[in-house]
């Protein structure tokens, strides 16, 4: 008995061992030498960083020194700290909020026109997107000049008294959320009307037939269709805007008195200009649990997407 | 806002004769055009602004005369920035830059895509996640540890990284790469897999396939990728800020904002002229290429 | 020489079979088409002939060389594909003549081919088009001639004629005939089509599950399958199976099937006796069931149905009704046929019938 089984298992491991088809094998071997270049640079600089700067935040000022969480300890203990994280999240919520739904509307008004037209209006429309931020955000940084601010000679006309749009806290934060939102309703709104797009028409014929209104139409066909594209745009934005950068930096570099910074800025203030870099990688690194919760959500839709496929 | 439209659109599916039907189309028409002009305005003011700072002199800007409107043209601004040596080197640099890392970029994420798309290997399918997902890890929280991480170069082999415009060519593919080899995978898989076995039983090589049959039939998501390339490198703001100091070593952007701007003394009218320069061949690539511009924006999430 | 011969040939997806280790042998200037439903292994055994797919155990050999370890461009094959996979940035001629530009065959030779193949097919006129000007049925053509130039020991065709509509499809078929029987290359074909199985074929392998079901030549399977698949699988409307008991009379077999009971011919008796008492499945084709008319072989038995459903084609009537619980087509002619609920007499041709062991599926 005994002796039979490993007979029969060794015939079958002989079978096996016979060479296998070198053809399809080194077909692998050859994938992972063209996809090697990109693996390297995702582990050396972005994996790596990314790890680093978590050693980072556990040093100290000169970086000799492992002082555990005595970075975050100190920044808890810190007031513009927490204002910071305000501001990060005020800043990212209500942009990314008046940008989905600027961008959603304007893609409807887009839509409703003779298709003869749209090209021209959605290639106006996304200019803001196309430049460079911090060129255009130079502009609005003129057009708020505190005394040749544009705006306000406008509203001297009609008699309003001139708005301090980046001199007061208040209107520095409202006018850093109206730049970003300028810059990436236009996003929106591409992303929207390529969505709104590639809903059948019979969709729309089949809810008009079943006595749907323009409302209904929009809250059962169009909104379930574009689901998916306006959760990952959404989402590609509350990142994106989270980790602002340039608009910031440009219209206001945090001020006044530090009331503008989001996480970004202020991690570029302690860490570069100010020469702290730990505590700078510490600032940063709060940028992570928003990208964590967003890689969650992504990767969860792609694994759906997989089973569906 | 909404209400408006819902009235005005209303119409169409309520059972009515032929002509309200046409007529209230026609309002929720006038009602989209007036929104669009609106928006319209919202939209490129700032960059018309910009063109009509760039139109005016120092003394017309100080003498606060109506903003929008050049009451002596001249383009002062222009001749003095593009015979300004220290303008023409941030544009040659960005210029430079922007074009290897487009060219580092495709060489680097077409054969991946090719790879990941194609000829699956062990670990091929984490890797395409992990590239998207590196997509989304933003620059806002490397640039720390690159920062530092050069100095541990220089300290280690002596090889100067901070302040060298040529530091940027090794860090933007970082930003370019993930979503270029991304889209790539999206119009890679749409090729049918008939073509490339048709290509192998023909005599390809894997690499002839590439490039003879997969770059020219996925040409436009390669032009789309090469625009959203240049594009970020063209535009990249704080790299730039954190490790580029000198003078002759800077790009557009930061070389405009940190040269241009000199204390209280404004020079508006050039920096408007300089950052509407700046801003020009990215616009005139989208002007041009508007379509591949597009699908290369929505590509990325209608094929993720 | 150009025969392929498979050997045990198994191919293994993880933890499925997908081709149960099959034999075939086929030989030179032979048109085999292999047929079964989708899933039944049949494209994944091309795609092993044509070295895209792995062979996961046995052997395969091209002209008495083994190619299990030789890549796709070195087994001498062509293959023509199911979309027709051409390149679209590519002319007609140049899709016609990639493979051999990277062969690095001269320029006059390539021209020559490629001239030769488009008159074989009457694409002449198309060589410097772009796939995307083409017409289904062109483009199927280029894909053929793409195949010829290379003048390959085998052609393998993916279900080629499935992407295009009806009334295309069978130009097409013949077209594929006429050049086989031009060029004369050994052919394995593959497709779902019974009907494109049985016109184009020499030989024709019915594949089921990933295993070969019967190999034959058309009419041999038409009129002897050895399964109940094949019976069921090859003609249309399928072959009629209704539930029977085997009895036997002073000697003769009867099928009694509910209230219908037919003798069976006295020339198979020896063949079923083993099987009187037990239920079995009485096969017969649609065309064998019609109205009674004067029959050569006189084994016609009369019986009459209640039609349920009638449906003219024209040529024929198809005329459905229910023996036994089983619902059973006829053909008749259309002047015959009466209206649907109405009681037809009918005859049954049993020189034609089969009797199928329900246990085994097998034809007895």
């Amino acid at each position: 008995m005994v002796d039979a089984a490993t007979e029969t298992v060794g015939i079958r491991a002989a079978r096996h061992a016979r060479p296998k088809p070198s053809i399809f094998k080194r077909k692998s071997t050859i994938a992972f030498l063209m996809a090697l270049p990109l693996i390297v640079i995702i582990l050396l600089l972005v994996l790596y960083p990314a790890l680093y700067s978590v050693h980072l935040a556990t040093l100290n000022k000169s970086m000799e020194r492992f002082v555990g969480f005595g970075n975050f300890e100190f920044l808890f203990k810190r007031e513009t700290f927490w204002m910071v994280v305000k501001q990060s999240c005020i800043f990212a919520v209500t942009a990314v909020l008046f940008k989905a739904l600027i961008g959603f509307f304007v893609a409807h008004f887009v839509h409703a026109i003779p298709d003869k037209g749209q090209r021209k209006w959605r290639g106006m429309l996304l200019v803001p997107w196309v430049i460079p931020p911090a060129m255009s955000t130079l502009a609005w940084f003129w057009l708020f000049d505190p005394s040749y601010s544009a705006f306000n000679w406008l509203f001297a006309l009609v008699g309003i008294d001139p708005v301090p749009w980046l001199g007061d806290p208040y209107w520095a934060r409202f006018s850093v959320i109206l730049v970003n939102v300028w810059y990436g309703a236009p996003f929106f709104m591409i992303m929207y009307l390529a969505a709104l797009k590639s809903v059948p028409e019979q969709l729309y014929e089949a809810a008009s037939i079943d006595g749907a209104n323009w409302w209904q139409r929009l809250w059962y066909v169009t909104l379930p269709m574009m689901r998916n594209i306006i959760s990952i745009t959404v989402l590609f934005s509350l990142i994106v805007t989270f980790a602002n950068f340039d608009i910031v930096r440009v219209l206001t570099a945090g001020g006044p008195i530090d009331q503008t910074h989001v996480f970004a800025t202020w991690a570029f203030k302690l860490g570069i200009e100010g020469g702290d870099i730990p505590l700078g990688a510490s600032v940063s690194l709060f940028m992570v649990p928003i990208l964590g919760v967003a890689a969650i959500f992504i990767l969860r839709d792609i694994t759906k997407r997989g089973n569906e496929a | 806002m909404a209400a408006a439209i819902a009235e005005t659109k209303g119409g169409p599916s309520r059972p009515s004769t032929y002509g309200s039907i046409s007529r209230s189309r026609k309002r929720a028409l006038v009602w989209s055009y007036f929104f669009l002009v609106l928006f319209a305005i919202f939209f490129l003011m700032p960059p018309i602004y910009m063109f009509i700072t760039s139109l005016k002199t120092s003394q017309e800007i100080s003498a606060a005369t109506n903003p929008w409107w050049v009451f002596n043209p001249t383009l002062s601004n222009y001749v003095e920035l593009l015979t300004s040596n220290q303008y023409l080197t941030f544009f040659k640099n960005s210029a430079i830059i922007s074009i290897v890392v487009v060219t580092i970029t495709m060489l680097v994420s077409v054969p991946a895509a090719f790879a990941l798309a194609r000829m699956k290997f062990w670990g091929s399918a984490t890797l395409a996640t992990g590239v998207f997902l590196t997509y989304l890890i933003p620059e806002t929280l490397l640039f720390i540890p690159l920062f530092k991480t050069f100095a541990f170069v220089y300290e280690y082999t002596g090889i100067q990284l901070i302040n060298n415009w040529w530091v940027l060519l090794v860090i933007y593919p970082t930003l370019t790469v993930p979503f270029c080899t991304w889209i790539m995978i999206g119009y890679f898989a749409s090729i049918p897999k008939e073509l490339d076995e048709a290509a192998i039983i023909d005599g390809a090589s894997y690499f002839q396939t590439l490039t003879k049959i997969f770059i020219p039939v996925a040409l436009p998501g390669i032009i789309a990728a090469m625009i959203f390339a240049f594009t970020v490198s063209w535009a990249q703001f704080l790299y730039p800020l954190a490790f580029t100091t000198s003078t002759d070593q800077l790009v557009l952007p930061v070389g405009i904002i940190t040269t241009l701007i000199k204390g209280d003394v404004f020079n508006w009218g050039q920096i408007m002229t300089g950052a509407l320069l700046g801003a020009a061949p990215p616009l005139i690539i989208y002007a041009f290429l508007m379509d591949y511009y597009i699908a290369g924006l929505t590509a990325g999430a209608t094929k993720g | 020489m150009a025969q392929v011969t498979l050997r045990k040939v198994v191919k293994k997806y993880d933890d499925t079979l997908a081709v149960r280790g099959i034999d075939l042998d086929i030989a030179d200037k032979e048109f085999v088409v292999l047929v079964g439903p989708s899933g039944c292994g049949k494209s994944t055994t091309l795609r092993m002939i044509a070295g895209l797919e792995e062979i996961s155990d046995g052997d395969i050999a091209i002209g008495g060389t083994v190619v299990n370890d030789v890549p796709p461009k070195d087994r001498d094959i062509a293959m023509v594909f199911q979309n027709y996979a051409l390149y679209p940035h590519m002319t007609v001629y140049e899709n016609m003549s990639f493979g051999l530009r990277l062969k690095k065959v001269a320029k006059d030779e390539i021209k020559r081919r490629v001239e030769n193949a488009a008159r074989i097919l009457d694409i002449t006129e198309l060589l410097a088009r772009k796939p995307k000007q083409l017409s289904g049925g062109q483009r199927q053509r280029v894909a053929m001639g793409r195949a010829i130039v290379r003048d390959p020991k085998v052609f393998l065709f993916d279900e080629p004629l499935s992407n295009l509509d009806a009334k295309l499809r069978v130009q097409m078929r013949t077209e594929i005939k006429k050049v086989h029987q031009k060029v004369r290359t050994t052919t394995v074909y593959v497709t779902h089509d019974q009907v494109e199985a049985m016109t184009l074929a020499d030989r024709v392998v019915v594949m089921n599950h990933g295993l070969i079901e019967q190999v034959g030549a058309p009419n041999d399977l038409y009129h002897a399958p050895k399964t109940k698949f094949v019976a069921g699988f090859i003609g249309s409307p399928a072959m009629n199976f209704i539930p029977c008991r085997l009895e036997e009379n002073s000697g003769a077999l009867t099928a009694r099937m509910g209230e219908v009971s037919l003798p069976l011919p006295a020339s198979r008796t020896e063949r079923y006796k083993a099987h009187v008492g037990r239920d079995m499945l009485f096969g017969l084709r649609p065309e064998h069931m019609t109205e009674r008319r004067p029959y050569a072989n006189g084994q016609a038995q009369d019986f009459a149905v209640t039609v349920d459903v009638v449906e003219p084609m024209g040529m024929e009537t198809l005329l459905y009704f229910r023996i036994n619980g089983e619902e059973v087509s006829a053909r008749v002619e259309p002047t015959s046929a009466v209206a649907a609920g109405e009681v037809m007499p009918l005859a049954a041709d049993l020189a034609h019938m089969h009797l199928i062991d329900p246990k085994t599926d097998k034809v007895v």
